[in-house]
């Protein structure tokens, strides 16, 4: 069954938020900025500790999570009917009758995350559901093709309905510290996009240390990105707390001296309810409640749904849920 | 709420810790406590109640102990000792280990009573009081498994007053009650007041852990039994922890006893933040030093200094973070500043706070709880170091700061305190961070975070912040004694006397060594030095307070000493021994001559060995790299004290005078000595010696003059960091007394005898003296 929506819970970012203008590159800015790990680390672990959400606020909570889960395939054995599948999951991502107990009816994802050829399919099968459809491009995952070549990606999949455009950066320029190279590629990309929000994958798993994934913040920020995001899933290492502090603290940092307020993805690695709440506290903590929407927060994940409705499921009934109880994405 | 209207708020609702299980604990006890001593609750007697300071409710009534209780505490302590040290360290430890077994079977149990009766967020007593508290026993169980083959030429003190206060109870009482029970010793500890639930918590559990009776005593009351504890003539040792001002108090109550005694005092610690640190990380950290514990923390990061620069960003920067610190009953999960112990204390804050003009006032503007003792957290920007609230210690959760321009004026900032506790340095420079750490004052440094313990790594003050370590091998030294001194009282010995007549050859008139100048005495007075059958040796000056006082400003001057290498000062000490070799003859007949009989060779034999002895140590006693829970590591350095005063031996004029110098300099103290008061000649002829050995000017200053007569000038002398005693004049209890005041080190015979010719004339005792732990937390991470 189809649940009816009177106020889509989904939207498009552009339609709440001003879109960051980005500006001209501030070396000074980027070069100050620090990150001390061990610090970092303590922020994360103690955090837990501080904060906690129980029963129907932890409910909320999760239904607020989904609201903001990039549903997402990125698999080479993707096929139309895969898609279908997935943008059915992401109309109706939780069990009506669970949504109905919990009052949450027309709950829906974030997005549909895709690679190109797969947008169109997306979004025929999401079509009416106001659900945007989010294309990775420029070389997804290594981003080492012809610039030339990822430009025109990032304007096919526009072009083929994709309202955003997930890009990967060239990390060897963080590597090497070539700010500027860096911050002209993410202003081309920007570009390219055309109305179609940017979010820049910075793939903080190969950028070494959390003082360069502060600097490859700022510079996406100030290149004009629309949305940072840790990783593509492809990395070794995926997003994590401490990465995720240092990212925010960027964005908030940017939001301070330009008044634009960017997004913020984390993706791969998020699988369980419970991550995504420290997630959640984390951003409340430290950007606030107005990052707390999928216009400015979103988690790039394929199987953290499935933990959630285990748990909405407990909450509603009382009894632990299983997982053949909700149906597949 | 509805999940829907939550779903938009996104508020985080409550999280209340269940409180029933501390609830039926108090009511199976029924409300109601004695004491506990000799392994049983006494009947409850006259008393007071014990309250939630979140709500104001009763939770207990307390027993006031009488003189009575406390005899009675400690006799079953002083029966218990005997049999507890010689159960030995395997036996001890099997103990120590199952009160840490079963404080963590019942660490919820233990959290919520903290969080009840101190007001303190469920999240500190639950994530770092009670981890820690557990921490300590077990490492101390291991301390005393250890002890036999690891200390072999130490014993217990024997019983300890222990007397804590109510910001950490339970923590505090295992920071004394472990390292106390691992050495063999038995224990008589008075918790706060205000706080003594988990104390008696603590006794059903080691009750029910089978800890053997009158190991663990406990009397409740107030100040006044405190007192009891501290003068009772039946304690060995006296182990606080709480203000500098009782501080004092015991310390003059315990002058002249006998009793060892530790103090961990108030603080006014710097927080100190250069320009190119991470300043969010920074200020995180700063929500840990100062609103930990609602800045009711001795060690708290209280004086915030910040490099100029960077100021107005990071203020502003740190009242928006401090907007969402969470005030409110301490029992839920998500609070981050909890109850003011008592209202007393509330007021107390209050008005220090109130009475501040200077400054700009920024408070948090969430509503605080209706009822309870709240005080929102604050920080008060601008002020001066000259300002009150930059110089005295509020115990509450305001912050001050002042700026900074260079990291030399940052140090001096820093050390512009009369306290020296525990200071953070948030830099990303390492070579900053690692330069700045050990130049400030205190005991305890954390950089790039704040508020870290751990049982391996030591804990304690300079200046007014106290004297002792608690934790690591350090801890054990205020719980132990040498294993093998059978003490025998040391009789003064009267300079010899004789007719004034003339002397032999050309006239000998030595001066006062001050600065490495000779120099002729304030006074003008001089005293005759006779053999033992009266015939006149020569004549030394008398010295008095204003030559005290010139030798301590020459060592004040002489600072430089303390950065000097090690190497550099065994150079000089074996240069020293050379120089005294190479007159050996001279020294051992001025000796011969003015105690007579024929000794003089042995002990220049004995003083050319010993400076060998501290020039080997000089570059070999090193600190440590402790092994504690976190990536990085905690260095345990030995930093010199700084200016020590000594009144050396007199039985062994020569050997005396060496025996305290060299491990002051060797260390890299400066010394401020008084020479041998019946035997001082032989003085005149070693400061030509230091003269001819490079020694530095001012490092080492030379006096004569009577003993009880110099004590009290120079124990109360702001400038001198410690007093060490081996005169037989009578003069322990006048230093111990005289040091109330600046609370400096003192370590002095008690009237005892000390065998200069033996081990215990030198090694590691002197060296310990000599030095202060100094404890620089490093996390680290790339």
């Amino acid at each position: 069954m189809q649940t009816d929506l009177a106020t889509p819970v989904a939207g498009l970012p552009q339609a709440r938020v001003a879109r960051n203008a980005g500006m001209a590159l501030d070396l000074d800015w980027v070069m100050r900025s620090q990150a001390n790990r061990s610090a970092i680390e303590r922020r994360v672990a103690t955090l837990a500790g501080r904060r906690t959400v129980k029963k129907e606020y932890q409910a909320a909570w999760l239904c607020r999570a989904i609201s903001c889960i990039d549903l997402t395939t990125l698999a080479g054995d993707d096929t139309a009917g895969r898609v279908h599948r997935l943008a059915a999951k992401a109309r109706q991502p939780v069990r009506a009758d669970l949504l109905d107990s919990l009052g949450m009816e027309g709950l829906r994802v974030g997005a549909v995350c895709v690679y190109h050829e797969m947008i169109a399919p997306a979004r025929a099968a999401l079509e009416g559901s106001g659900i945007p459809v989010a294309a990775v491009s420029t070389g997804f995952p290594a981003g080492l093709t012809p610039f030339h070549l990822r430009l025109a990606e990032i304007e096919e999949s526009v072009k083929a309905g994709a309202e955003e455009i997930d890009i990967v950066i060239s990390r060897r320029h963080v590597l090497t510290w070539d700010w500027a190279a860096l911050y002209d590629e993410i202003r081309a990309f920007r570009a390219a996009c055309g109305p179609a929000h940017l979010k820049a994958i910075l793939a903080t798993g190969e950028l070494g240390t959390l003082r360069n994934v502060a600097r490859a913040s700022l510079v996406a920020m100030m290149a004009g990105a629309d949305f940072i995001k840790t990783s593509t899933g492809k990395e070794a290492v995926n997003a994590t707390l401490p990465v995720s502090l240092v990212m925010i603290r960027a964005i908030r940092d940017y939001c301070a001296a330009t008044g634009h307020r960017v997004g913020y993805k984390p993706a791969g690695g998020i699988s369980k309810a419970k991550d995504a709440l420290s997630y959640l506290v984390l951003i409340k903590e430290e950007l606030g409640k107005p990052w707390l929407t999928p216009a400015l927060f979103r988690f790039g994940a394929s199987s953290l749904l499935s933990d959630i409705e285990r748990q909405l499921e407990h909450h509603v009934t009382g009894a632990y849920s299983a997982g053949y109880r909700h149906p597949m994405g | 709420m509805s999940v829907k209207e939550i779903f938009e708020t996104m508020d985080y609702g409550p999280a209340p810790e269940d409180a029933s299980e501390a609830f039926a604990w108090l009511v199976d006890q029924g409300d109601r406590f004695g004491h506990f001593i000799d392994g049983a609750f006494t009947p409850p007697g006259e008393g007071f109640l014990s309250r939630n300071p979140a709500n104001g409710e009763t939770l207990a009534t307390l027993t006031q102990a009488t003189q009575a209780d406390v005899d009675a505490a400690v006799a079953a302590a002083r029966k218990a000792q005997g049999k507890w040290a010689r159960l030995g360290g395997h036996g001890r430890a099997k103990h120590l280990y199952a009160i840490a077994r079963i404080l963590q079977r019942n660490a919820r149990l233990c959290a919520v009573l903290e969080t009840l009766d101190n007001g303190k967020p469920i999240r500190e007593s639950r994530d770092i009081d009670l981890p820690l508290v557990q921490r300590h026993f077990y490492f101390h169980a291991g301390m005393a498994q250890l002890m036999e083959s690891q200390l072999p030429d130490r014993a217990p003190v024997g019983v300890c007053g222990q007397v804590i206060p109510w910001n950490f109870p339970l923590l505090m009482l295992a920071w004394k009650v472990a390292p106390a029970l691992a050495m063999g010793n038995t224990v008589v500890l008075k918790p706060a007041e205000y706080t003594s639930l988990t104390a008696l918590l603590f006794a059903d559990l080691c009750r029910q852990a089978g800890l053997p009776k009158g190991v663990v005593n406990i009397v409740t009351g107030d100040g006044k039994v405190g007192e009891m504890i501290v003068t009772h003539p039946g304690v060995d040792k006296i182990a606080f922890t709480g203000s500098t001002e009782v501080g004092r108090k015991i310390r003059a109550a315990t002058a002249g006893t006998g009793k060892a005694l530790t103090l961990e005092l108030g603080g006014k610690g710097p927080y100190v933040v250069f320009d190119d640190a991470d300043l969010d990380s920074a200020i995180e950290g700063l929500v840990d030093a100062i609103w930990l514990n609602q800045g009711q923390v001795c060690c708290a990061g209280s004086r915030l200094l910040v490099q100029e620069g960077i100021a107005e960003r990071f203020h502003d920067k740190l009242k928006a973070r401090m907007q969402s610190l969470r005030i409110g009953n301490p029992l839920d999960k998500c609070i981050d500043v909890g109850a003011i112990v008592d209202p007393a204390q509330l007021r107390a804050i209050t008005e220090m706070v109130e009475g501040c003009a200077e400054g700009e006032r920024f408070s948090v503007g969430t509503e605080l709880p209706a009822e309870g003792s709240f005080y929102p957290p604050t920080l008060i920007t601008g002020l001066a170091p000259s300002h009150r609230l930059m110089q005295e210690e509020i115990f509450g959760p305001v912050l001050v700061s002042t700026t900074f321009r260079t990291p030399d004026e940052a140090v001096q900032l820093a050390n512009n305190t009369r306290y020296g506790l525990a200071a953070s340095v948030w830099s990303e420079n390492v070579n900053l961070a690692l330069d700045i750490a050990p130049q400030i004052e205190a005991g305890v440094i954390w950089i790039n975070s704040a508020n870290m313990f751990d049982a391996a790594a030591a804990f304690g003050g300079v200046r007014e912040s106290g004297f002792g370590r608690e934790g690591g091998w350090e801890g054990l030294r205020a719980y132990t004694r040498p294993a093998d001194r059978a003490p025998r009282p040391l009789v003064r010995i009267e300079p010899n006397t004789g007719e004034s007549g003339t002397f032999e050859g050309i006239d000998r008139t030595p001066k006062l060594y001050i600065g490495g100048k000779q120099t002729r005495p304030d006074g003008g007075y001089s005293r005759a030095v006779f053999s033992p059958r009266g015939k006149l040796l020569g004549q030394v000056p008398e010295a008095n307070r204003k030559d005290l006082r010139n030798a301590v400003e020459a060592a004040r001057g002489a600072r430089a000493w303390g950065a000097t290498s090690g190497h550099q000062r065994a150079q000089i000490l074996y240069y020293m021994a050379e120089n005294l070799s190479a007159r050996a003859d001279e020294f051992a007949r001025e000796i011969n001559k003015m105690k007579g009989g024929r000794g003089g060779d042995r002990e220049v034999e004995a003083s050319i060995c010993r400076l060998f002895t501290y020039a080997a140590w000089a570059d070999k006693f090193d600190g440590q790299a402790h092994g504690v829970p976190m990536r990085g590591m905690a260095l345990g350095l030995r930093a010199p004290v700084g200016v020590i005063g000594v009144f050396c031996p007199d039985e062994v004029p020569l050997l005396g005078l060496v025996s305290v110098m060299g491990p002051a300099i060797a260390m890299g103290n400066r010394a401020a000595l008084v020479a041998s008061e019946p035997y001082p000649l032989v003085y005149a002829d070693f400061y030509q010696v230091l003269d001819t050995s490079d020694l530095p000017g001012g490092v080492v200053s030379i006096l004569t003059g009577k003993h009880d007569a110099l004590a009290p000038v120079m124990a109360a002398h702001m400038d001198v960091d410690a007093v060490w005693s081996f005169s037989s004049s009578d003069i322990s209890g006048v230093i111990e007394r005289g040091s109330v005041r600046n609370l400096k080190r003192t370590w002095v015979n008690n009237g005892l005898v000390r065998d200069w010719f033996s081990a215990e004339g030198e090694g590691s005792a002197f060296l310990e003296a000599a030095t202060e732990v100094k404890t620089i937390w490093v996390p680290c991470g790339a």
